[in-house]
């Protein structure tokens, strides 16, 4: 089966790309999705605050997939396949997918342009090396979100939550709407890195206590979970002897970070950046594969949804463009991009400099700043320059540069000033 | 007199605002706020905090067990863990649109309770 573009994955990230894959003259699109359904991990994330800046309302995670399934759903040049699982991208002309579901069976599909939209998934208690026993009860912050919001099922009821990403803070108003009681967030940083709104609205509004600089270092139990020891750390992230202390309880939940799912990528040979844990990609989030496009938490991770749409419309867009042969990417003018003094990364990692139309970078830094300045320079000409009250690790920042500044760049640097 | 510690949610910044209120919770005075909108923000929680609410119900001949659902404007804070009682024991019935009122005047906040997920009939069962 030949399409124009098959989209792997059928979260916001893929649903946006596919759109605007067929709104830029693809005629035969395909969303391969290995769930039961399109919205992909938005489908648990039942609270609001979503679509803030892309549909200027604030929605749920189901409301704002429900938008983008209708569209899909109504939209006859977009065939989608549920329940069905990626096993192969190969890359060539023409780009081979092997997939395999319980009605189609084993498939070879072919497409002109593949966009990667798997996602991420969520880092696991092995990547942790925290000490102690192996009993039921210790889940990420995710799959109880799983359990509570699509199953009815509620893990626990005296729950301690290790790391304040978003997640994490979002589960612990959750669970506390569900009847169970949310003992203590425990942060190994220094500060949170979560959004503030949900501090305020998570933990603040129910009493819950936020306990920065703290760690859990071991778990106690033989079937289920009993208790956890914490402790306080030092600025080496190191526990300091004689700050431990035992909280009795049946539910540790792991919100430490979110990671790309690259399975497929890498397996197909697209560059990885090591930082990102997502593809290498240009302006276009073409990776280094022509006609291999990225988009949404599997090129980096998002910390709104409003992002990963407006990212994928990119992605969809221009694989539109390279599988109707119209694609502008010149080989060989390409300007590199990298972050430098507290900026840890940036993507697009090269850009096109005849890109022609503007060009957002988007960066996370590596720390908490105030009253700072955040810039993109070439040498020692800055091409971008805003002030930033603040910037924290958890809240992705992003610069725009002119197209006609590209022109003649070496490298763009993009730092904290 | 009766200082009150609020950070604001209208931007990232996360301005720790001090508001202070006299005996009678009226405001008299905020600080700390950078700009138009923390102060907005401030009067806004001293006089009536507002919350959405969000939750799950369970659904009966659905293609899902679940339903969400969001208030359909925000409710007092003061009446968050009472809607989550609220919606404790009640089931839904399949087919479910997006927006259907699945609960009216939840915990007699005078709002409705709506759904965010679409919820087709089960086919088996």
């Amino acid at each position: 089966m030949n399409y124009d573009v098959i989209v792997i994955g059928g979260g916001p990230a893929g649903m946006a790309a596919a759109l605007k894959a067929q709104e830029n003259g693809a005629a035969r699109v395909l969303i391969l999705e290995r769930d039961t359904f399109l919205g992909g991990i938005l489908m648990q994330c039942i609270h609001t605050g979503f679509g803030l800046h892309y549909f200027k309302e604030e929605l749920s995670g189901p409301e704002f997939a429900h938008r983008f399934i209708e569209q899909v759903e109504a939209n006859p040049a977009i065939e989608v396949k549920l329940d069905t699982m990626v096993l192969d991208v190969q890359p060539g002309e023409p780009n081979q997918v092997v997939a395999v579901n319980k009605t189609d069976g084993l498939m070879q599909l072919s497409a002109k342009a593949i966009v990667l939209a798997m996602g991420c998934r969520e880092r696991p208690r092995g990547a942790l090396n925290i000490a102690g026993a192996r009993p039921a009860g210790v889940l990420s912050a995710g799959t109880a979100q799983k359990y509570v919001n699509m199953d009815g099922y509620l893990p626990g009821r005296e729950v301690v939550i290790l790391g304040s990403g978003d997640i994490g803070l979002i589960m612990a108003r959750r669970m506390t709407f569900e009847g169970a009681k949310v003992k203590m967030v425990c942060e190994l940083m220094p500060y949170s890195g979560g959004l503030t709104r949900n501090i305020v609205q998570c933990l603040n509004d129910f009493d819950i206590p936020l306990k920065l600089s703290t760690t859990v270092i071991d778990i106690h139990g033989g079937d289920r979970v009993t208790g956890v020891t914490i402790a306080q750390v030092d600025d080496n992230r190191r526990p300091i002897p004689g700050t431990e202390e035992h909280v009795p309880c049946d539910l540790l939940l792991l919100s430490v970070g979110l990671i790309p799912e690259n399975e497929l990528s890498r397996a197909a040979g697209v560059a990885i950046d090591p930082i990102t844990g997502g593809a290498q990609v240009n302006e276009a989030c073409e990776t280094e594969i022509p006609g291999v496009f990225a988009c949404g938490n599997v090129l980096h991770v998002h910390d709104l949804v409003d992002y990963v749409a407006l990212e994928a419309e990119v992605a969809g867009a221009n694989a539109a463009r390279f599988a109707m042969r119209n694609s502008q990417c010149a080989m060989g003018d390409y300007v590199t991009t990298r972050g430098e003094n507290g900026v840890r990364y940036v993507v697009p990692q090269r850009v096109n400099q005849h890109a022609g139309k503007p060009v957002t970078l988007y960066f996370r830094v590596g720390q908490v700043y105030a009253d700072a300045t955040v810039q993109v320079r070439n040498g020692d000409t800055v091409l971008a320059k805003e002030r930033r009250a603040r910037i924290t690790p958890g809240e992705m920042e992003h610069l725009v540069v002119k197209p006609e500044q590209l022109a003649g760049c070496s490298e763009l640097i993009v730092e904290v000033a | 007199m009766n200082e009150l510690n609020i950070v604001c949610t209208a931007c990232p910044m996360g301005c720790s605002i001090t508001a202070t209120v006299d005996e009678h919770e009226t405001l008299v005075s905020v600080a700390g706020h950078r700009c138009r909108r923390g102060e907005a923000y401030a009067r806004a929680e001293i006089a009536n905090p507002a919350r959405s609410f969000h939750s799950t119900l369970r659904v009966a001949g659905g293609d899902l067990p679940m339903v969400s659902v969001k208030t359909a404007a925000p409710v007092p804070k003061s009446t968050l863990m009472a809607c989550a009682e609220a919606t404790r024991d009640i089931t839904a019935n399949a087919p479910i649109a997006v927006g259907d009122v699945l609960l009216r005047d939840i915990a007699g906040t005078g709002v409705d309770l709506v759904a965010t997920t679409r919820v087709l009939p089960c086919s088996f069962s």
